[in-house]
């Protein structure tokens, strides 16, 4: 049996020590004196929300169908955990074998969101491997980011040695045969950086110079070495169906966020939202066959006894053979007590329908997420969702029994003015009226509507990537502004309004579109203890203006500066497919308030269409 | 039908708490194919109990459940079907047929264990407390406080504890347990601090649960059979 990492006293002073010791239903034992490369993939975030996260389940079992490869897992040690490693000096270890990670060949960090980057830091400080990328040694392993911020990985640049851009289906078995070529012909470190170079969606920062204008934009990016190319091509899977899909996924002992087998019904969304990366990042849209799916969702029921399966996606209703998975997995699981879950639904005749087989109406929410409240700031950011659809989908819910709606909204967005803001409250207050216009005996009491707003980060990859963000007070005088309005209303006693945190959010918007500057920055707040940063209880927002103010980081010129047409952005070396060209064109139309069709009804010539897969081929066939 | 199972928890397992078991047995229940009945409602859960709760860090040779189910083939069968799909640190080891009704639950049957306590390494006290241990094993009574909502009161556990013995530096207890009379093997063994004038430090012990009883027997006189022994194999 294996020796775990931490010892029993250890383990019972802290939380929940089932977070450490692996041994997980279907985690894979290898032997490793068989085998030739060792990849700790690591979540840099607690182990409940990382265990959670589909993509590292599909990377997981994608490297161990390799004999050759063990590939395990390392999630971040909460703040009680990580304070015995430091006292004691334990270094950080991986569930399976539980051996220390700076033994490994590859450190894999998946990047799901901005605020977890101190957390990275954490997870090589904790390893023992040197934090920059340029003072580790040939024995450290080969750290490697991947995941959707690594479509911005440049405030990252100096921490990581690799980054995979895109899905990691395509690559990284081209990636672990180049690595053992080279550990077999005992080449040193720079000489495997520069050959992992040449693999397609692999970028490796080091091998990149980046000058600035005077005004601290970017005069130009280059390739410092001969073969390194100077774009990197986003990854993307071109048929869903034939490629790697877990069949057992790992059952963890404690109840973690995602306590599902989850169901990806298809890539990409055909929407084209303005403020959606997603939308524009995973393009094209590609559906998974039905007949995978319905197979796939056998095997992973039976291997993990999960109760619920969940279908994920950017849009299910957009799934063109919806009615047909539904139907057949409450036909063949919902009799075996396994819940079914469709997160991501357009509230219609079908969706009601469907829910009202699935969960209990009296206890569940509709959810709508307009995200704007206003018909004009929808046409601009492209959310074809209008106030009659949202007041039908309502109706016919209250009607169907339910009384509960979740309004979700950004504020915030570009161009928005007061009234756009005001015109939230105004929605709810409708559909609030929409619910009292039922006779008083078939009501269930009050209707409860929640209005939830977020404040607007722009992201790059969108046509928002121009935009200039609000500032913390602009912000927060928005909610206040939203908030009096609700107050005013006639129904404000069924209306409850939640906002989010400005701080957070700025945060984000700065490393959202950061350069390689910001390196500096980010490990001050780690050397003031910033650590866990998405969690309320653990942001320290003044920590971090002390660090921007030390390292004289000019928050501003990140996040509410106005890009001009030409400006170089720093991730403008990823080719995503998507051009930039389409994205400006986008972004104009905003300004204009003008909508464009979605990609099944019209193609706008985007430029993803050179995947050669999805809704562009069906496009093009039915052209 | 109603089901009992016996399983062992051991090494790893021992940092999974109650809750996280019984988690644990629905879906493994699930991957190997029993067929348990659901409770009706909207959302329906497994009928299954527990027979008492295990505290995390604690081993155990002795677990139990009970269940209700449709079809069985048989016990062989239902155990090996079982074993198949456990993590290591569990082990079943019975599977068999309980009467019908309420009277026959394993947390409510459930009068006794039998607990072995073993010292950490490094944690035992210095030599010459084998002799203390067994002048407070002959003790009539051992006063203890105990901390309750109430506040704190002097109680005897004397007679909660049904028998104790050392062998060597091994320490075999069987108390009280279930929801009307329980102990704690942790409770007796600071009592025992108390009475030898010494303090142990954290998780010195490590305590092994060797089997849960039920009593058979009259008011007067206890007569206890394993919970295992209760059930009849298929």
């Amino acid at each position: 049996m294996r020796k775990l990492a931490l010892d029993d006293t250890v383990l019972l002073k802290i939380e929940k020590p089932a977070r450490y010791i692996g041994n997980e239903i279907n985690a894979v034992q290898k032997d490793k004196s068989r085998i030739e490369v060792r990849f700790c993939m690591c979540f840099p975030d607690l182990y409940e929300i990382g265990m959670s996260h589909l993509g590292i389940q599909i990377l997981y079992d994608m490297f161990n169908r390799r004999e050759d490869v063990w590939c395990e897992r390392v999630y971040s040690p909460w703040v009680d955990l990580d304070r015995i490693l430091r006292e004691k000096q334990i270094p950080l270890f991986a569930l399976e074998s539980q051996d220390p990670v700076k033994d490994f060949d590859f450190l894999g960090i998946t990047l799901q969101y901005e605020m977890c980057y101190t957390n990275v830091l954490q997870i090589l400080d904790l390893s023992g491997i040197p934090l920059f990328a340029d003072r580790r040694g040939e024995e450290d392993p080969i750290v490697i980011g991947g995941g959707p911020c690594a479509c911005n990985p440049e405030p990252l640049a100096d921490f990581f040695d690799l980054f995979y851009i895109g899905e990691g289906e395509t690559s990284y078995y081209a990636l672990i045969d180049a690595y053992k070529e080279h550990k077999n012909a005992g080449g040193s470190r720079q000489e495997f950086l520069i050959k992992a170079a040449q693999i397609p969606g692999i970028y490796v920062p080091s091998l990149y110079e980046v000058i600035y204008n005077p005004d601290g934009t970017i005069a130009s990016m280059n390739p410092k070495a001969l073969y390194v190319p100077s774009r990197v091509k986003r990854q993307a899977v071109s048929d869903l169906t034939h490629t790697f899909y877990p069949e057992k996924p790992l059952v963890p002992f404690i109840k973690v966020t995602q306590d599902r087998v989850v169901l990806e019904i298809q890539r990409g969304c055909i929407r084209g939202c303005r403020f959606c990366q997603a939308g524009m990042l995973y393009r094209p849209t590609r559906e998974r066959d039905l007949e995978m799916l319905k197979e796939s969702a056998e095997k992973m029921l039976k291997a993990t006894g999960h109760e619920e399966i969940s279908l994920s996606s950017l849009s299910s209703s957009d799934y063109s053979k919806l009615p047909e998975l539904t139907e057949f997995l409450l036909e063949n699981f919902g009799s075996n007590g396994v819940n079914i879950s469709l997160p991501s639904l357009r509230i219609d005749a079908f969706s009601l329908d469907v829910m009202s087989k699935v969960q209990d109406i009296r206890k569940s929410s509709l959810t709508f997420a307009p995200e704007a409240g206003s018909q004009r700031l929808r046409d601009v950011i492209n959310k074809g969702l209008t106030e009659e659809v949202i007041l039908r989908g309502a109706g016919s819910a209250f009607e169907g029994g339910w009384n509960k709606v979740k309004l979700y909204f950004m504020l915030g967005l570009p161009t928005e003015t007061e009234e756009d803001q005001k015109s939230i409250a105004w929605l709810a207050e409708k559909i609030a009226r929409r619910y009292y216009e039922i006779p008083k005996e078939q009501r269930t009491g009050k209707c409860q509507i929640t209005v939830s707003t977020s404040f607007f980060v722009p992201k790059p990859f969108t046509p928002f990537q121009w935009a200039g963000m609000c500032t913390r007070e602009e912000f927060l005088e928005r909610a206040h502004t939203v908030n009096m309005e609700i107050k005013e209303q006639l129904n404000r006693r069924s209306i409850r309004y939640n906002w989010h945190e400005a701080d957070v959010t700025v945060l984000e918007g700065v490393f959202a579109r950061g350069d390689r500057r910001l390196s500096g920055l980010l490990l001050k707040a780690y050397e003031k203890g910033c650590l866990f940063d998405s969690w309320t209880e653990n942001f320290h927002n003044e920590r971090w203006m002390e660090a921007f103010a030390e390292t004289k980081t000019d928050l501003s010129f990140y996040t509410a500066r106005v890009r001009t047409q030409d400006e170089i952005f720093p991730w403008d070396f990823i080719d995503s497919g998507v051009t930039k060209k389409f994205l400006y064109r986008e972004w104009e139309k905003a300004l204009e308030g003008t909508v464009t069709p979605n990609c099944r009804r019209q193609c706008q010539g985007c430029g993803a269409g050179r995947y050669q897969s999805g809704v562009c081929l069906l496009e093009a066939h039915q052209i | 039908m109603k089901i009992r199972i016996k399983f062992r928890k051991f090494g790893e397992m021992k940092f999974i708490g109650h809750l996280d078991m019984m988690r644990y047995f629905q879906k493994a229940i699930r991957r190997a194919g029993i067929d348990i009945c659901y409770s009706g409602g909207f959302s329906p859960h497994m009928i299954m109990s527990f027979a008492s709760p295990l505290g995390v860090g604690l081993t155990s040779d002795g677990e139990y459940l009970d269940i209700e189910v449709g079809e069985v083939s048989s016990s062989a069968d239902a155990v090996r079907r079982l074993n198949e799909v456990m993590a290591e640190g569990v082990e079943v080891v019975s599977f068999r047929k309980i009467p019908e009704g309420k009277a026959s639950n394993a947390m409510a049957l459930t009068a006794a264990a039998d607990y072995e306590i073993r010292f950490r390494n490094g944690c035992a006290p210095k030599d010459g407390w084998q002799k203390d241990f067994d002048r407070f094993c002959a003790s009539d009574s051992i006063q203890v406080i105990k901390k309750s909502k109430k506040g704190e009161r002097e109680t005897d556990i004397r007679p909660l504890i049904y028998r104790i013995e050392r062998q060597e530096d091994t320490i075999f207890m069987q108390v009280a347990a279930g929801s009307v009379r329980n102990l704690k093997p942790e409770l007796v063994m600071e009592a025992f601090a108390a009475f030898a004038g010494i303090t142990f430090p954290e998780s010195a012990f490590l305590i092994h649960r060797l089997e849960i009883y039920g009593d058979a027997g009259t008011k007067d006189k206890r007569q206890l059979i394993s919970l295992e022994a209760l059930g009849e194999v298929i």
